[in-house]
């Protein structure tokens, strides 16, 4: 320690704390969050404070079809967000759960429109498989390398998203309806051929059904599978995964494979369950909101319920907030941003506290 | 006789980590024109207390003064401001930058490769070293690496220099190449320590030896006029008598027959060359040694985690069956039905994962079992709840991390897992490093008992008192090779010890 | 023939030119370590700074012809490198001092970055009055797209080689600079042993955390300009959201193509830019399906560079070893 330049702080990590402490932790972000958020938009529109957060729960609890809303978009983002926590939990950085997805959609909407003419009880299997497959694949192919040569994980699977995108720019010409829109449009509107049934009235219920399904299976995976208790000894120590006898190449092949095909379920669900369509932002930046999502959710499946839910209400209320005082629709992702600064930061409150150093004691150390 | 000058004067130096005293009271004085060697066992606070010259860590207590005046050193920079240099033995160089580049890192001024590389041909040519200032790090052999520790050091215009034992990771001819760059250095007059405990290496280099025992100062003496006998004597000091039980062996059979085993280092260097020895069941095998003699090694070759040059190693069933462990890993070891547990040196990075708590810990061995693809959490459970309670355990709960326990508790959770599984094979790589006086005991009685069931137990120690009171035999690891093999019982330390230092030592086993 | 590439040239080195800004500043970024994912929103918001510093001073204009060439360029510049330097400064707080981890970091600020561009955007469309989608900055515009007066009069040479506006030198000039810094001076010695090895830059006397904050400031102000460049060079001073697309992760991709060498980035960026509108010069090219496909080959590119690089594992061609890694001296 130098004697010149004695810090006034000195970070130190926290013991344990009790399991309250965080979750208060982070709740304080959120409300400090929240409160500058409000701030911003006083400032923005200079509306009252009261109705501008009155007009955030109006985003995601105004109306019934808002609600689902609220529940259909939290779902696909879980869904992503659950597909890339396995690799997460192996310190796998997959950041390539956008073009995992778009794969698995582009292959949806290719049986949708290759098979228009086949029954539902044909295509819809042949969707599920296609979709899993593709996402598997394109999660699959870094991972090889990564096992096989060490490539660096976190710019390949970057740079696949955008190789996936344009591949689905590509259809979306060669498939174009109407011819030089550019865009795929409705798929078999008609025929529904490859729509997934609605339930309960609602368009959105299956979705929700099968990703609270995938929810439980993955924490059952992660937490109760001879799988899942590998996954955790190589994301901890490759060595002590080693010295027992774990084959790391394989098991990092095996969890990609597996969150690329969780991935490629979330793109057949949007194809085939709600859009029914193909475009290149059909996953509309999931893939990167879901590695917050499975990140501050602290790669446990139930708590990232809360926070897909939390990051996905407060971009339904910003949004709502941006309609009803006719601001753009981007001030949604300012608030989101600014949301996740705090609580990325508040992170750092957990495991570390500040102590003012003294002068006073005699040396650094 | 010339008058000789300290340059440095050590007083009083006592530093303490937690309840552990590194270094008690201690005097050391450092001359010019001097290579002084300091000698001492393992954990006898040879480091720790070079360590404090060099800005590493602050002493608790006493003073240093360097050319009879005090001075206060708080991090390396000070160190160099005060013309001290230590090489570590770990190296702090940077892989992709040159050998200038690394030797000029951290200074001001404006960068002038082609001074720097000037001045550092000169370093070379004075003291005889071969360094390629343009050579990548990468590219570099250990002992290459080395001599760019060294330049750096020289380069910064040090005047005191403090190798860590230097000579740990270099071939015989490359340690020579080294010893005649260090005498060079001394006749310019530069200060030299040299920590080591190898014997020959304090004969052939140093002028005058410091011992250090348990942290403390024993004395120090010129080099010529003493003899290894009479340095190990202050080394080692006398035993202690430390009350370890040792039952007689029952019923004794080969259990695991090394053969000729030759492992190398993925740098080439050769760890251990042609050893042969047989494990018995119901007998513990002490392997003593320097560290880094090839312990580590061997221990891994046997788990199936080393791969091996040549050689090999038998399993050998109670009924004469063998099977060749060689090319097999721990997976296909343990398919096979051979029970083999180990105990790796590396508790908290190979042996247990810090981040999980106690009962995932306990599944780490035996999570594989039955058909189910889900993990048995029932039984982990119990077995962890019986070693807290049978080994004296103490955490908050079973819930807990194991990174949050105390070294002695990590230590009797990786023990008891490994016993758990009633091994055939018992491998303990230093079982009790950095345990207090208890939790060791703990553990010698769990040794013991897995001796008496007929386990073939072998055990790496470092602490000669308790290998000579523990173990049936022992076998002395030197460089590599097999020093000796001598019966515990009645085995004299001294002589132990002269064949940790010197292949074969000077007794005739 | 002759006329198709005499074309294409200038139009590939345009496209290129954001993305070697973007590369420029990641490259320096990463050197230090830090992976800043926010790139695209840095580029978002030294974007759209400018355009709001050019906004502002032309609206305080009492008429277009008023406009000083001086100040028009100044203002948006100046705007747009405290923009960027205020992202810089974040992503460093957050995951230098608290430690936050870089990825999710990174991804947040280009959620932000993005958004922030575009609700400024779209809003500054609509004080504008405009009834078109976009806003027109064209008085700035002429002034940051001034050439050499020169330039036309000597023939192909300057048209290909001094025909273009100064952001262009400029980001051709940063490259090259930086290039040097990096491989020549203590300063680049420093920040590599920082990105390399920290712990070992630290005990040599190396202030870590300084030359972090320093590179990655820097590296986002580089950034920003690009995003500057596009607006008032590329896009003739014309603001429409979303329009700068996701050249941002191409300058990520360039960042790995060059293989952290800011001085290849000048070529590869123009060879990134070419491949971009590769489409428009190849007779299948008017085929629209087929030109999303030409936009893939950077991307392709740069994977198979990434792979190719792993492959021969030569140690002076990887990332920066500990790219990604925070620090923390009591951790060592």
């Amino acid at each position: 320690m130098n004697k010149t330049r004695e810090p006034l702080f000195h970070i130190v990590k926290r013991g344990e704390m009790p399991w309250y402490f965080g979750w208060s932790v982070r709740a304080v972000s959120i409300v400090l969050a929240l409160a500058c958020c409000g701030l911003i938009t006083v400032l923005v529109t200079s509306e009252n404070p009261i109705k501008i957060f009155s007009t955030i729960i109006d985003g995601s609890f105004g109306s019934s079809r808002k609600f689902m809303v609220l529940l259909q978009n939290t779902a696909m983002l879980l869904c992503i967000a659950l597909a890339l926590t396995p690799a997460f939990k192996m310190r796998f950085w997959n950041i390539g759960g956008e073009g995992q997805a778009l794969a698995g959609a582009l292959a949806s909407a290719a049986c949708m429109i290759l098979m228009k003419d086949q029954p539902n009880l044909v295509v819809i299997p042949c969707m599920v498989v296609t979709s899993i497959l593709a996402g598997a694949l394109w999660g699959a192919v870094p991972a090889f390398f990564k096992a096989r040569f060490g490539t660096n994980e976190t710019l390949f699977t970057l740079m696949m998203n955008y190789v996936a995108t344009q591949i689905v720019a590509y259809f979306s010409v060669v498939w174009e309806n109407p011819k030089g829109s550019g865009n795929i449009g409705v798929i078999n509107p008609l025929s529904k051929v490859g729509w997934f049934p609605e339930i309960f009235g609602s368009k959105y219920a299956l979705n929700i059904i099968i990703v609270a399904l995938v929810t439980v299976a993955m924490y059952i995976y992660l937490n109760y599978s001879k799988h899942g208790y590998e996954i955790s000894v190589v994301g901890e120590s490759e060595r002590t995964a080693r010295y027992i006898g774990i084959k790391v190449e394989k098991v990092i092949i095996r969890t990609m494979l597996i969150s690329g095909a969780v991935c490629g379920l979330a793109g057949l669900l949007l194809v085939g369950g709600t859009n029914h369509t193909l475009n290149a932002d059909i996953v509309a930046g999931r893939g990167f909101t879901a590695v917050m999502v499975s990140w501050l959710g602290k790669f446990n499946p139930v708590w990232m319920i809360f926070t897909s839910v939390l990051l996905v209400f407060l971009e339904r209320g910003a949004g709502e907030i941006a309609t009803d005082f006719g601001l753009n629709a981007s001030f949604g992702d300012i608030l989101t941003g600014v949301i996740l600064f705090f609580i990325i930061g508040g992170e750092f409150f957990i495991n570390y506290k500040l102590s003012l150093t003294k002068a006073a004691k005699k040396e650094g150390k | 006789m010339e008058k000789k000058i300290a340059t440095v004067k050590m007083r009083n130096i006592t530093k303490t980590f937690g309840t552990v005293v590194a270094n008690d009271k201690v005097w050391l004085d450092i001359y010019k024109g001097e290579i002084l060697a300091l000698l001492g066992e393992n954990g006898s606070g040879k480091t720790t207390l070079m360590n404090m010259l060099s800005g590493i860590y602050f002493p608790d207590e006493g003073d240093i003064f360097i050319n009879d005046e005090k001075v206060v050193i708080r991090s390396p920079k000070d160190a160099f401001d005060h013309g001290i240099g230590m090489i570590h033995q770990h190296f702090k160089l940077v892989d992709v930058l040159t050998a200038a580049e690394n030797i000029i890192l951290g200074l001001e001024g404006k960068l002038d490769l082609k001074a720097a590389t000037e001045k550092i041909r000169r370093i070379c040519e004075a003291y005889g070293f071969e360094v390629d200032p343009n050579q990548k790090v990468y590219d570099m052999s250990v002992s290459q690496k080395q001599t760019v520790e060294i330049v750096k050091v020289l380069f910064r215009g040090a005047d005191i220099l403090i190798l860590d034992e230097p000579t740990a990771v270099l071939t015989p001819q490359e340690t020579d190449k080294l010893f005649a760059v260090l005498r060079n250095m001394r006749n310019d007059g530069k200060a030299i320590v040299i920590i080591t405990h190898k014997m020959h290496e304090v004969e052939k280099l140093s002028d005058r030896v410091a011992i250090l025992r348990h942290g403390q100062f024993v004395g120090d003496l010129p080099t010529e006029g003493t003899d290894a006998q009479e340095l190990t004597n202050m080394m080692v000091g006398y035993s202690v008598n430390l009350n370890i039980a040792r039952p007689d062996p029952v019923d004794p059979k080969p259990r695991i027959e090394v053969n000729g085993l030759t492992v190398r280092s993925i740098d080439g260097v050769l760890k251990l060359q042609d050893v042969s020895f047989t494990a018995m069941s119901g007998e513990i095998l002490g392997i003593a040694g320097i560290s880094g003699s090839g312990q580590k090694e061997l221990l891994e070759a046997i788990a199936g985690l080393q791969p091996v040059e040549s050689g090999s190693i038998c399993y050998v069933e109670d009924d004469g069956t063998r099977d060749e462990l060689l090319g097999k890993d721990p997976l296909s070891i343990a398919e096979k039905g051979i029970s083999l547990s180990f105990v790796p040196e590396d508790r908290l990075g190979m042996g247990l994962v810090g981040g999980m708590d106690l009962s995932d810990n306990m599944m780490l061995r035996s999570f594989r079992k039955g058909r189910s693809v889900f993990t048995d959490r029932k039984s982990p459970r119990r077995l962890a709840k019986q070693v807290v309670e049978e080994l004296n355990v103490k955490t908050p709960s079973i819930e807990t991390p194991v990174r949050k326990l105390s070294g002695g508790n990590v230590q009797k959770v990786l023990v008891g897992r490994e016993i758990a599984s009633a091994p055939k094979v018992l491998l303990t790589a230093y079982a009790v490093r950095g345990l207090d006086i208890n939790s060791s005991h703990t553990i010698y009685d769990l040794i013991n008992q897995q001796k008496q069931k007929g386990v073939a137990v072998v055990y790496v120690g470092e602490d000669l008192d308790v290998l000579l009171e523990l173990c049936d035999r022992i076998l002395v690891l030197c460089a590599g090779k097999v020093s000796g093999i001598v019966p515990g019982r009645g085995a004299k330390k001294r002589d132990v010890g002269m064949m940790m230092t010197r292949l074969g030592g000077n007794s005739n086993e | 023939m002759l006329e198709a590439i005499l074309s294409f040239i200038p139009r590939a080195i345009a496209q290129g030119v954001p993305l070697l800004y973007g590369a420029t500043g990641e490259i320096i970024t990463q050197k230090s370590g830090n992976m800043n994912l926010g790139i695209p929103g840095v580029m978002y918001v030294g974007g759209i700074c400018g355009v709001i510093g050019a906004f502002l001073y032309e609206q305080s204009l009492p008429s277009p012809e008023a406009i000083n060439p001086v100040l028009a360029v100044l203002i948006p510049t100046l705007f747009s490198l405290i923009g960027s330097l205020l992202m810089g400064l974040l992503f460093c707080f957050l995951t230098v001092t608290l430690r936050a981890n870089q990825n999710v970091t990174g991804l947040a600020m280009t959620t932000f970055g993005v958004g922030f561009g575009n609700f400024f955007g779209g809003s500054l469309v609509k004080l504008s009055g405009a009834d078109m989608p976009f806003l027109a900055l064209s008085a700035t515009s002429n002034c940051f797209k001034k050439t050499l007066p020169f330039a036309d009069k000597l023939g192909v040479f300057g048209d290909l080689v001094l025909g273009y506006s100064f952001l262009v030198y400029l980001a051709i000039a940063i490259a090259l600079i930086a290039a040097f810094v990096i491989n020549r001076t203590r300063t680049g010695l420093h920040l590599r042993a920082v990105g390399e090895n920290p712990g070992t830059a630290d005990s040599a006397g190396i202030n870590v955390n300084r030359y972090k904050y320093f590179a990655t400031c820097l590296g986002c102000m580089i950034a920003g300009l690009g995003g500057l460049y596009y607006v008032m060079d590329y896009a003739s001073g014309i603001w429409a959201n979303n329009a700068f697309g996701d050249r941002g992760w191409l300058a990520i991709a360039l960042v790995i193509f060059t293989i952290w060498r800011p001085n290849v980035g000048v070529l590869a960026s123009f060879l990134f830019g070419g491949l971009y509108i590769l489409h428009m010069y190849i007779p299948s090219g008017m085929n629209l399906a087929v030109k999303e496909l030409y936009k893939m080959l950077p991307y392709v590119v740069t994977i198979v560079v990434l792979i190719i690089s792993s492959l021969r594992n030569q140690r002076d061609k990887q990332p920066p070893q500990s790219l990604g890694l925070p620090y923390f001296r009591e951790d060592r």
